[in-house]
């Protein structure tokens, strides 16, 4: 504490700031360049004022020619086809077509939540803080992207191709007339068992490694390859990122393995299916 | 006649009571300027100073506040829409149905609930892309990002609970097949895996404690209707504290 304390300047009743008094000590400001920085009054709230001006004139706007829609009053009696979520999570409903619910509805949304909280603590370049970059932080901004596209992607599918019991539907085919029911799927083991003509266990064996080769592979090569990007990250976190990239990447490959090959599922437990 | 306006405005603004609520003049001087900020409870919740690069839209996308903005706009038509509308399976499609044709403006505030609901989940993921992009989740601000992910949450959670309460047929067979997932949650869930393994049945699982029962009726709305006015938003708001206090205190990450 100073012993004695003087007002240097008497305070301007125009200025925010003034000379108080001199102290010895040390100052926690001392070493920090000066900001560039402007009053927040009225710079700042002036983009928020007409940004809130625009939005709300937009929203009266838009509710005059945009009615919410109100359906016929619920009823068991009659189920609609198709039955579709708001547009947000026909992503998730879109999965439903190559996941069981449990998969779709849960383990994925779930995986997605935690993986968006773990970012933080997985991606931890110093580089790219405060400023749009791409070629400081490369692999994170791919990563992110492509999650999104996904995204994307699945709700455009849901939004507009997807019509009668969940079928593909071309926006000028009409949308009244079903579809012929699809050519049956098969499992990947048994694909493997009755084609290579090798047992049932060795179908499903033959299976499950190539599920365990996809991570072993997916976890080795980059290391390898990438020595000084696994030394950043250290074991844990490395595991963890590309285990959660490897689930990301394996959701189109499971996609196009029904698509191309029309395989149901790759792997079959007791208790659950993939 | 302006002389006269000019007189009232001055014996206006002087009067003790518009002193008590205006603190300080308008005088334009970096003092005033200033107190604007923080004397006032509303602007208080910015600094008094911003850097100038984080002011640019083409920095933020405005969109955080947009977010905020439609919260609270679903917050002021929402209680509107509260006024007509009883969650009772018997009436809230009649209800409604009123709202959008006999209520005075009803379907304006219905429509705009509506948009800026749908809004609301697209500004937020905007504004959560933004973030990545500048790389603002990083030191100091980790923690901030996590809040912001819950608030992701509950804004899929709003939206969601809300669908149920028109009780058209878009509404009834959205949730169904919503709350059918939730019946396959692994191991709370009775089709899930481990599921009956673990004793679940249909009357004990997740999806039961959501709807109140074994399909979507009177319980599943009304508690879908407490969920959406009452307990989400409240939780929203105390994370939207916390959202905010953070941005003030790990300081906005703009470009230094
Ligand atoms: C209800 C939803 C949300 C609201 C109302 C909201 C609001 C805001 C506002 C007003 C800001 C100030 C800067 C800006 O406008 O960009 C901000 C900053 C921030 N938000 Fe959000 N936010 C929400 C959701 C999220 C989500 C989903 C995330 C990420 C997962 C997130 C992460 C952050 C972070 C890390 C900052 C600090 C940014 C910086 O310093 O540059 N927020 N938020």
């Amino acid at each position: 504490m100073p012993e004695k304390s003087f007002e240097v300047f008497p305070r301007s009743p125009k200025k925010t700031y003034g000379l108080m008094e001199l102290v010895k000590g040390t100052a926690p400001g001392v070493e920090k360049e000066p900001e560039d920085t402007t009053f927040t009054w009225p710079n700042l709230f002036y983009n928020e004022f007409l940004m809130a001006l625009a939005v709300t004139a937009l929203l009266l706007f838009l509710s005059l020619y945009v009615q919410a829609p109100l359906e016929e009053e619920a009823s068991r009696d009659t189920t609609p086809n198709p039955m579709k979520a708001p547009w947000y999570f026909l992503g998730l409903q879109e999965l439903l077509v190559f996941f069981d619910p449990w998969i779709a509805g849960v383990a994925l949304p779930v995986l997605i939540m935690i993986g968006l909280m773990l970012i933080p603590f997985l991606d931890i370049n110093p580089k790219g803080r405060g400023s749009y970059t791409f070629s400081e932080r490369k692999f994170a901004v791919t990563n992110y992207s492509f999650g999104m596209a996904l995204w994307v992607v699945l709700i455009i599918i849901g939004v507009w191709f997807r019509g009668l019991d969940w079928n593909w539907y071309w926006l000028w085919e009409n949308g009244h007339v079903h579809k012929p029911v699809a050519a049956g799927l098969g499992d990947l083991p048994v694909m493997f068992s009755r084609n290579l003509g090798i047992s049932d266990f060795a179908g499903k064996a033959i299976s499950d490694l190539l599920m365990l080769a996809y991570f072993a592979i997916g976890l080795i090569i980059p290391a390898w390859f990438f020595k000084g990007f696994f030394k950043r990250l250290g074991v844990v976190r490395y595991i963890t990122t590309m285990v959660l990239f490897l689930i990301m990447v394996g959701i189109p490959i499971k996609i196009a393995l029904r698509l191309v090959f029309s395989i149901k599922y790759a792997i079959i437990t007791p208790w659950f299916k993939i | 006649m302006s002389k006269l306006m000019n007189r009232i405005s001055n014996w206006v603004t002087s009067t003790p009571f518009w002193k008590a609520v205006f603190r300080h003049g308008y005088e334009d001087t970096a003092r005033n300027r200033s107190l604007t900020t923080f004397s006032n409870v509303l602007y208080h919740l910015h600094p008094v100073k911003t850097r100038r690069e984080s002011i640019k839209i083409r920095y933020t996308w405005c969109m955080g506040g947009t977010s905020l903005l439609l919260f609270v706009i679903l917050t002021v038509t929402g209680v509107l829409l509260m006024f007509y509308y009883v969650p009772d399976t018997r009436r809230a499609y009649q209800d409604i149905k009123d709202i959008m044709t006999v209520v005075s403006f009803g379907s304006t505030f219905r429509n705009v609930h509506r948009l800026a609901a749908h809004g609301m989940v697209f500004t937020v993921w905007v504004h959560m892309t933004r973030v990545f992009l500048t790389g603002a989740y990083k030191p100091p601000r980790e923690f901030n990002w996590i809040v912001g992910v819950l608030l992701l949450v509950l804004t899929l959670l709003l939206s969601w609970t809300g669908y149920l309460l028109p009780w058209d047929q878009l509404a009834l067979w959205a949730i169904t097949v919503g709350t059918k997932m939730a019946a396959a949650t692994p191991f709370f869930g009775v089709e899930g895996p481990f599921g009956a393994e673990l004793g679940m049945r249909p009357d004990n699982d997740v999806k039961f404690m959501l709807l109140g029962g074994t399909e979507v009726g009177q319980n599943a709305l009304l508690r879908f209707y407490v969920l959406h006015c009452v307990v989400l938003p409240l939780f929203v708001v105390v994370f939207l504290a916390v959202h905010f206090w953070r941005v003030r205190k790990d300081g906005f990450s703009g470009p230094l």
